[in-house]
């Protein structure tokens, strides 16, 4: 995951003419100014909730009674950010949420390079049978899944653990397919060096594949753990206890508990959103590689 | 749009052991075929949670299975002759298909524009892009938190901007016949940011000799949107509409938060109804059958998109 490896896909500046100005635009200034004009306004759009709700989480709620299109309605006050520190369950539950998607990360990258290896350089009988069982349940929505893995669950007695919200998050045909392809692409012409020194053939996994597929892991990891952070249904399910809940499930109960506290609500969202967007402003690139590979399926 | 294989780096850290080394040590792929035991921590899990599961659950959809753990009885295709014939299936599953249409749309457009206002060149690339792909990373519920508070019907933004036009307010979650409308403004700003990157990647590796050549010709700039740019872009436009229609037929979280299918069963799609019916009413059995009819949608919808897919190339 270091940030020094290659990028994944090529990146072109947007294409300019022969005078310079951007070639899909032409060199009008209408368009330029047609085009800016669109993209304040989205942006505009796309931001407004954000201004919304970090003005109302900064002011009391007296004040936001009050009518008015203006978000501000009232004194700066850190007040809603102080109950909602104080009251102690959002920093649990992003220590939950963080543990939970970093353990579900580190597991699932694990077991799915090791296969993908196997898949790939393997040959052993049923190789192609089981490559096969594991692309078709690409196609198995985990939805589907819940009924019989919270009953599953419940036969292990594992209801409330953090093993139960992990376990069934690190299965990830999806992962292992893409890891197998890139794997296939990648020269053997090194292994065999490293097969003819002796070394055994995890040996080679780890120090000759590995490093050689270090954008492709970073890739699989950035979109396995913003998955696990944001996942809602399953934890939902499988967690009663307060103290076990990610920050997603958690906040679903504050916003039937809170009632009508619209400042606690916005700064307790603001203070669940702010690890990501931190995590995205200094990952920028990475993520965005990550998202177009792993979203398309690796293609 | 192939991943390219890294350059190959310099120095490898592969120690120089003797040549002689001990053949058959564990995990070493020999003429026999091995390689068995990378698989199997992977194998293992996978038959634990997903392949059990998925057997599991056809079996229960055969049975009156429930939360109880007790026994349960076979009952045939009892559970899914009564979910055929179950109105709130039908009515759910119109919903579901509803909300597909109403999101799918704008989801796949609007990131188009995006993608190619972004690529135009203007300045300020990183900024539009966190902007719009931001909300991606929010958890589900702190984006349905604050936009109910948008929606909110008396202070809420939404109705506040009507009423300064001097418009009537309207109950945008709970008027049934707006509250659908209202989820998916809020799933396109949530989720377009994905769908906008997998645009602009696209682009971005897009050769751009067909549109030099165009521009040194004098074609215009829509001229050459229209004829060369968005030619070039169907495929992604095929592979990304066909993702947005499976990922919006899953779609269960936000709805469950915001409305729990309300008002009056209005929004409630098809994973709803399975959750209402499986972990509210405890009909494990019932709920199974429902999901696994769905499953079967999903694998035809699957199915044809890919047929559509393959006839493109």
């Amino acid at each position: 995951m270091s940030a020094t490896a290659p990028p994944l896909r090529p990146r072109r500046p947007a294409p300019r003419d022969a005078a310079g100005s951007p070639l899909l635009l032409g060199h009008g200034r209408l368009p330029r100014v047609l085009a800016g004009t669109a993209l304040v306004v989205l942006a505009v759009l796309w931001l407004l909730p954000f201004v919304w709700a970090i003005a109302t989480s900064v002011q009391s709620e007296q004040d936001l009674s009050k009518p008015g299109l203006s978000p501000v309605k009232g004194a700066f006050t850190l007040e809603a950010y102080r109950e909602i520190l104080e009251r102690g369950n959002v920093p649990v539950w992003a220590f939950n949420s963080f543990l939970i998607a970093a353990l579900v990360t580190v597991i699932t990258v694990a077991v799915s390079t090791l296969a993908a290896y196997g898949f790939s350089r393997g040959t052993f009988r049923g190789r192609r049978a089981l490559l096969a069982v594991t692309v078709a349940a690409i196609m198995v929505p985990p939805q589907l899944l819940v009924v019989p893995l919270f009953r599953q669950m419940l036969l292990f007695d594992l209801v409330d653990t953090y093993a139960a919200v992990i376990l069934p998050q690190v299965v990830a045909p999806m992962m292992v397919f893409i890891l197998k392809r890139f794997f296939d692409g990648v020269p053997r012409e090194l292994e065999e060096a490293a097969r003819s020194d002796g070394a055994s053939e995890f040996r080679v996994f780890r120090s000759v594949v590995l490093p050689l597929s270090r954008p492709i892991v970073a890739a699989v990891s950035i979109f396995v753990f913003i998955g696990a952070w944001n996942n809602f249904m399953w934890p939902f399910i499988v967690t009663n206890d307060p103290d076990l809940m990610t920050l997603p499930v958690g906040l679903a109960t504050v916003k039937d508990a809170y009632g009508i506290q619209y400042a606690q609500a916005m700064a307790s969202a603001l203070l669940a959103a702010l690890p990501l967007i931190v995590v995205f402003l200094v990952f920028q690139r990475r993520i965005v590689d990550s998202v177009a590979t792993t979203g398309l399926g690796g293609s | 749009m192939t991943t390219t294989a890294p350059p190959g780096t310099g120095a490898l850290p592969v120690p120089a052991a003797p040549p002689t080394a001990t053949p058959g040590r564990l995990g070493r792929f020999r003429a026999g075929g091995s390689g068995l035991v990378f698989v199997l921590p992977f194998l293992l899990l996978f038959v634990l949670f997903l392949v059990w599961p998925v057997v599991q659950g056809l079996w229960m959809s055969f049975t009156d299975s429930s939360l109880a753990l007790r026994d349960t009885a076979f009952v045939g295709f009892d559970n899914y002759a009564e979910a055929l014939g179950d109105p709130d299936v039908w009515s759910s599953l119109g919903n579901t298909v509803f909300f597909t249409v109403i999101s799918s749309v704008p989801l796949v457009l609007v990131a188009l524009v995006m993608a190619l206002l972004v690529h135009s060149g203007l300045a300020g690339q990183w900024a539009w892009r966190l902007a719009f792909f931001a909300p991606y990373l929010l958890p589900v519920t702190v984006v349905t938190l604050v936009f109910t508070w948008l929606y909110q019907p008396d202070l809420g933004f939404a109705n506040q901007f009507l009423g300064a036009l001097g418009t009537d307010p309207v109950g945008w979650l709970s008027d049934e016949s707006v509250a659908m409308w209202s989820i998916a403004a809020l799933t396109v700003w949530w989720t377009v940011g994905f769908n906008f990157l997998l645009y602009l990647s696209a682009l971005q590796s897009l050769p751009s000799a067909f549109d030099e050549a165009a521009a040194l010709d004098g074609a215009g700039a829509w001229r050459r949107l229209w004829s060369i740019t968005l030619p070039q872009l169907r495929r992604t436009t095929v592979l990304v509409a066909m993702l947005q229609v499976l990922a919006s037929l899953k779609v269960f979280d936000q709805i469950y938060i915001l409305t729990k299918g309300g008002p009056n069963a209005s929004t409630r799609p098809v994973l709803e109804y399975v959750y209402d019916v499986g972990f509210t009413g405890y009909r494990l059995g019932y709920a199974s059958a429902v999901s696994y009819l769905f499953f079967a949608l999903i694998i035809v919808v699957s199915l044809v998109q890919l047929r559509l897919f393959r006839r493109e190339d």
